[in-house]
C-alpha cells in the first residue's frame, strides 16, 4: 500500500480549478450553461483515476476473489483486499474490521439484522449480549436519514424493543440536556449521524457516545456526510460501528462500507447468508467464516472496491484537513450568503457555527421543487425534497427543502453564481402569494 | 430568462398557483345550503407524491353525472397546485364524459415528453401544461389532482 502525503498549503481557487480538470463531467453544460454541480451530498462526482481503476481491473485482473487457484484469482483477491486495506487506513481501522456492502444504508442494515438474528438465538453464547428484547430500547435522533431510523424501527418491532429518540430544538441542533434521560440502563443501542444530510451539523460524537457507554449501550454511527468530507479517525470516536457510502466520496455507486469493532464483529451472527463466508457445511448446517468474511457473503462487489480504493488515494492525497478546511470556507459563504437573502431561512445552525459545505434553505413563498427548477435553468443542480428524513423536515415545519452541497471541487464563483440566482428565484414566481400550505 | 422555463413556467400557470381555485374544506357538507342538491352522490380521493411530499385531497360532487363541484386541500410545488386549480375550472358543470376525455387528453399530453400539440378545444387552460411533459420529473406534479379526480369520481360512483 502507497504511503500518501499530501501538501500542507491550504486549498485554494487555483488548485481547486486543476482538480476540476480531474473530473470529466464537471466540464458539461446543463441546460445550455456551465454546469454548477452543489448536490455531491447525495452522490459526488468521479475523478478519471477512479473510472480507470475499474475499468483497468476488468482489462486486466477480473476473476472470482477468495477462491481459484489461477493467477487471476490470485491478483483479484489482492485487488479486493488491497482496496479493503485503503479504506480500513482512511479511517483509521484495522482491514478485518472493514466490511463492503452495497451502500451505506445495506451497511446499517446488516447491523439490524445480526442483532436480529442473535436476538432469535443465532449465533450461540458469544451472541447472547447482543440480543434484543421486551423491556430494551434502541434510542436514535429526529434528524436522522430514513436509512438509519427503519432499520431500527424494524428491528424494534421483530425484537418487542421499544424505540426512542433525542429530539431536535427548533434550530435543528440535538437537545444533549433530554438525551442523558432518553439513554438509560434499558438502552441497548444509540445510532445517530455524525453529520446531518439536511442541517450539516456536526454531532457531538464524544458527548453522545460517553452517554451511552456508561449504559453499556452499542454505538452506531452513520457517517455518510462525514468520512467524505472530514479527516475521520474511527478510533478516536471510539463507535462501536459506522457506515459509509463509495459514491459520496468520489467512489462508484454500489459500494458502502461498515466499519465494525472486531470484538463486536467477531461474535455477531451473520445477516446475508451462502458462499464465501462459511469453514464447514452439511447437509443440516454450517460453520461460519470469521469476520470480514462472515459478513460478505456471494460474489463480491470487486471493481466497486477496487474502484473505492482509488477513491480513498485521491482523497488522500488532496488530504482530508485540506478538503475539510476548503469546504468550511464555502459552507460559511453559502450560509452567510443564503442570510443576506430577503425570504431565505436557512436551516440548521448559523453562520458562523460549525458546518460541513452543505446548507439547505426554505424560500418564502415558493416551492423547494420550484426552486430546484429555477436553479436548474442557470445550470445550477441542488437537491430538492426532503432528502429522507421527513421527520426532520415535519420537526422544521416544512415538507420540503432546498439543498446546495459542496465537495473538494467546487470554488468560490460556483457558490457565488448560486447565491445570485437564489436572490431571483422570487421574483421570478411572484412569491410572497405562491406556496404554503391551507 | 431561458425559454425552457417560461415554457415550463407559462404565466397562466404562474396566475393559477396564487389563485388557486376551488382550494378550500373538502368536508362532504361544506358548500351545503347552497345549490346542491341532497341527492348529490360525492367522493373523495388523496394523493401523494412521494418525492417531494406534494400532496392533494380532493373532492368532487356529482348530479345525475355532472360534476357540480370540486374542492381540494394541498400543498406543493406551483406546478401541482395550478393543476388542481385549471382542473377545478375546466371540469366543473361538465358531464362524467366530458371529465373523462378531458383526463385523458391530459393525460396523453404529459406523457407525450413535448410530442403532442395540445388540444385547446377539449383542455382550455390545461393545455398550458404541455411544457410540462418535457421535464419528466414535474410530470407526477402535474398529474396529481387529476389522479385525485379520477378516484374521486369512482369513489363517488361507488
Amino acid at each position: 500500500m502507497p504511503i500518501l502525503s499530501a501538501p500542507s498549503h491550504p486549498l485554494a481557487n487555483d488548485e481547486v480549478a486543476r482538480i476540476r480538470n480531474d473530473f470529466p463531467l464537471l466540464a458539461n453544460e446543463l441546460n445550455g450553461r456551465p454546469l454548477i454541480y452543489l448536490d455531491s451530498g447525495a452522490t459526488s462526482q468521479n475523478p478519471v483515476s477512479v473510472m480507470e481503476a475499474e475499468q483497468e481491473y476488468y482489462e486486466q485482473r477480473n476473476a472470482a476473489v477468495h477462491r481459484g487457484a489461477h493467477t487471476l484469482a490470485v491478483e483479484a483477491t489482492d485487488a479486493y483486499e488491497n482496496a479493503r486495506s485503503l479504506v480500513a487506513s482512511f479511517v483509521g481501522a484495522s482491514p478485518e474490521e472493514i466490511i463492503f456492502t452495497s451502500n451505506a444504508t445495506e451497511a446499517l442494515n446488516l447491523v439490524a439484522y445480526s442483532l436480529s438474528n442473535a436476538s432469535s438465538g443465532r449465533g450461540g453464547e458469544a451472541a447472547r449480549p447482543y440480543a434484543l428484547g421486551p423491556g430494551d430500547s434502541i434510542v436514535v435522533t429526529e434528524m436522522e436519514h430514513h436509512a438509519n431510523l427503519i432499520p431500527w424501527q424494524e428491528l424494534a418491532a421483530r425484537t418487542g424493543a421499544s424505540l426512542r429518540y433525542i429530539p431536535v430544538d427548533d434550530d435543528g441542533a440535538l437537545r444533549l440536556e433530554e438525551a442523558a434521560a432518553v439513554i438509560d440502563g434499558s438502552t441497548k443501542l444509540l445510532a445517530f449521524t455524525h453529520v446531518s444530510n439536511v442541517l450539516g451539523t456536526i454531532n457531538p460524537v464524544a458527548e453522545l457516545v460517553a452517554l451511552a457507554r456508561k449504559v453499556g449501550a452499542l454505538t452506531v454511527l452513520d457517517a455518510c456526510q462525514s468520512v467524505p468530507h472530514l479527516p475521520i479517525d474511527v478510533t478516536e470516536l471510539d463507535v462501536d460501528f459506522m457506515a459509509f457510502s463509495g459514491h459520496k466520496m468520489l467512489g462508484p455507486t454500489g459500494i458502502g462500507a461498515l466499519y465494525g469493532r472486531s470484538k463486536h464483529l467477531r461474535a455477531m451472527p451473520p445477516f446475508l447468508t451462502g458462499g464465501s463466508m462459511i469453514t464447514t457445511v452439511t447437509m443440516e448446517r454450517a460453520e461460519y467464516l470469521p469476520p470480514p468474511s462472515r459478513f460478505e457473503a456471494g460474489t463480491q462487489r470487486i471493481s466497486q472496491a477496487v474502484a473505492l480504493g482509488s477513491a480513498v488515494n485521491y482523497l488522500a492525497e488532496t488530504g482530508m484537513a485540506r478538503i475539510e478546511e476548503w469546504e468550511r470556507l464555502l459552507g460559511e459563504r453559502l450560509v452567510a450568503g443564503l442570510e443576506a437573502v430577503e425570504g431565505i431561512r436557512v436551516l440548521g445552525p448559523r453562520s458562523g457555527q460549525p458546518r460541513i459545505g452543505l446548507a439547505s434553505f426554505d424560500v418564502d413563498g415558493v416551492h423547494a421543487h420550484d426552486v430546484g427548477q429555477y436553479l436548474a435553468s442557470r445550470g445550477i443542480a441542488v437537491r430538492v425534497g426532503h432528502h429522507c428524513a421527513q421527520p426532520l423536515h415535519r420537526r422544521l415545519g416544512l415538507t420540503a427543502s432546498t439543498r446546495a452541497s459542496t465537495y473538494l471541487y467546487n470554488t468560490t464563483d460556483e457558490v457565488d453564481a448560486f447565491l445570485t440566482a437564489v436572490t431571483e428565484v422570487r421574483s421570478f414566481f411572484g412569491a410572497s402569494a405562491i406556496g404554503g400550505s391551507v | 430568462m431561458s425559454s425552457e422555463l417560461e415554457s415550463l413556467y407559462q404565466q397562466i400557470i404562474l396566475d393559477h398557483a396564487k389563485r388557486r381555485v376551488g382550494q378550500g374544506s373538502v368536508d362532504p357538507s361544506s358548500g351545503a345550503g347552497s345549490e346542491l342538491a341532497a341527492g348529490c352522490s360525492t367522493g373523495e380521493s388523496h394523493q401523494l407524491n412521494p418525492i417531494c411530499g406534494d400532496e392533494v385531497t380532493l373532492r368532487v360532487w356529482l348530479a345525475d353525472s355532472r360534476i357540480e363541484r370540486v374542492a381540494w386541500e394541498g400543498a406543493g410545488c406551483a406546478i401541482s397546485m395550478a393543476s388542481a386549480s385549471v382542473l377545478t375550472e375546466l371540469v366543473s358543470g361538465s358531464t362524467r364524459d366530458d371529465m373523462m376525455e378531458q383526463l385523458d387528453c391530459f393525460r396523453e399530453l404529459m406523457r407525450s415528453r413535448g410530442t403532442v400539440v395540445p388540444d385547446e378545444e377539449v383542455l382550455g387552460d390545461a393545455a398550458a401544461f404541455a411544457g410540462v411533459s418535457r421535464f419528466p420529473a414535474r410530470v407526477k406534479c402535474a398529474m396529481l389532482a387529476w389522479v385525485a379526480l379520477e378516484e374521486a369520481v369512482l369513489a363517488a360512483n361507488s
